[in-house]
């Protein structure tokens, strides 16, 4: 994975129920947003373990963003609420690691808010370009680079 | 059940400096349903400290495994090839486990990744609270079930101290007076009057102090 500015990796964890599809209404809607995103449906943000957020930057993203319902609008009631709480954990795991915690987002948004959500994907990007690439990339360039020579 | 916490991640770089090849590996039992040293904290731990060494060039090798229970030599077997394979073992056991692991591989150094707490239970989600401080000599039918060695913060056996605050313990205002809950737990099974009686000061030569303890069972041994 390369270490350009331009290349980085967001991997956008998106709930089947909302951010998924504000996704697909955003293409419908001709909404741009950065060619950087992975999109990873998922049946509902509450199913998402502390572990995929680690090792999804542990397999080269940049940045993680997790996309749930708005609070309260959970089709699994409290779903994205734990999910809320899993990212907060994950952070704290991050930061330990030494990761910037900002890497890692949750974001709410409703089927319809497919505007909110391109937003919400460009900030992130924009986030993570000025964080850098991981230092993971960093250090695999490098050893690669050691390889190399 | 024994309840135990995790240690911090730098904590876990300085305790495996030295190391290249580290086996974190889990128990299935107490510390899994205290979601600190099961097969998911195992994978979490292990993807933390792969990120660290990458981060901080330090070129940790992490291998993961979980076995249904540290303390029990039967189970520790099914872990032994990847024990044998890794310079190091992180135990994610409470201390019986990684002792139970260090003592059956007496040349392989084994840490331990996890603060073991306490005896206690699953209070609500995300809750867990101390109930036996494995005294060695229990009361709890003198106290309608309720422990005063444990729960009350002066572990008074002829309660209550006068300090407490309508049912809170003067101590930890966040907690109940376990006095309190004696007296209503008593109160609610009819047998108010064992608090007349005195309780003599209790015996401490079955806990700790006297070193560690040893059960010996003559009907089980072969």
């Amino acid at each position: 994975m390369s270490t350009n500015n331009t290349e980085l990796t967001v991997v956008a964890f998106c709930c089947h129920y909302c951010a998924y599809a504000a996704a697909d209404l955003a293409g419908s809607m001709r909404l741009q947003y950065p060619a950087n995103v992975r999109i990873i449906r998922t049946p509902c943000t509450g199913r998402l373990e502390v572990e995929y957020f680690l090792k999804a930057f542990e397999h080269g993203a940049d940045g993680v963003l997790i996309a749930g319902c708005e609070e309260g609008s959970c089709h699994f009631k409290e779903g994205n609420l734990i999910a809320k709480r899993r990212v907060s954990y994950a952070r704290q795991y991050l930061k330990e690691s030494g990761l910037e915690p900002e890497r890692l987002r949750m974001v709410n948004v409703s089927s319809a808010m497919a505007r909110q959500l391109t937003d919400h994907i460009k900030d992130m990007v924009e986030t993570v370009r000025k964080l850098g690439p991981s230092p993971l990339h960093r250090a695999t360039s490098l050893t690669q680079q050691e390889i190399r020579s | 059940m024994i309840v135990a916490e995790r240690k911090s991640i730098p904590e876990l770089l300085d305790i495996l400096a030295g190391h290249k090849n580290v086996l974190v590996l889990g128990c299935g039992t107490c510390v899994t349903v205290c979601l600190a040293g099961g097969e998911r904290e195992v994978s979490i731990i292990a993807s933390a400290l792969r990120i660290a060494s990458r981060t901080r060039g330090l070129g940790l090798n992490i291998s993961e495994l979980t076995i249904e229970r540290q303390c029990d030599n039967i189970f520790i077997e099914q872990a032994a090839e990847a024990i044998e394979k890794a310079d190091a073992v992180l135990s994610l056991g409470c201390g019986a486990g990684v002792q139970a692991i260090a003592e059956r591989f007496g040349k392989k150094p084994v840490y331990a990744g996890l603060n073991t707490k306490f005896l206690g239970i699953l209070e609500e989600r995300g809750v867990w609270t101390e109930k036996c401080a494995a005294c060695g000599s229990c009361v709890l039918h003198e106290y309608g079930g309720i422990c005063p060695v444990t729960r009350c913060a002066k572990h008074m056996l002829n309660g209550p101290c006068g300090g407490s605050r309508e049912d809170r313990c003067e101590v930890r205002p966040d907690r109940a007076c376990a006095w309190q809950l004696i007296y209503q737990r008593l109160k609610n099974i009819d047998q108010l009057e064992r608090l007349n009686k005195i309780e003599l000061p209790k015996e401490w030569d079955s806990s700790l102090s006297g070193g560690p303890r040893v059960i010996i069972r003559q009907d089980h041994r072969i």
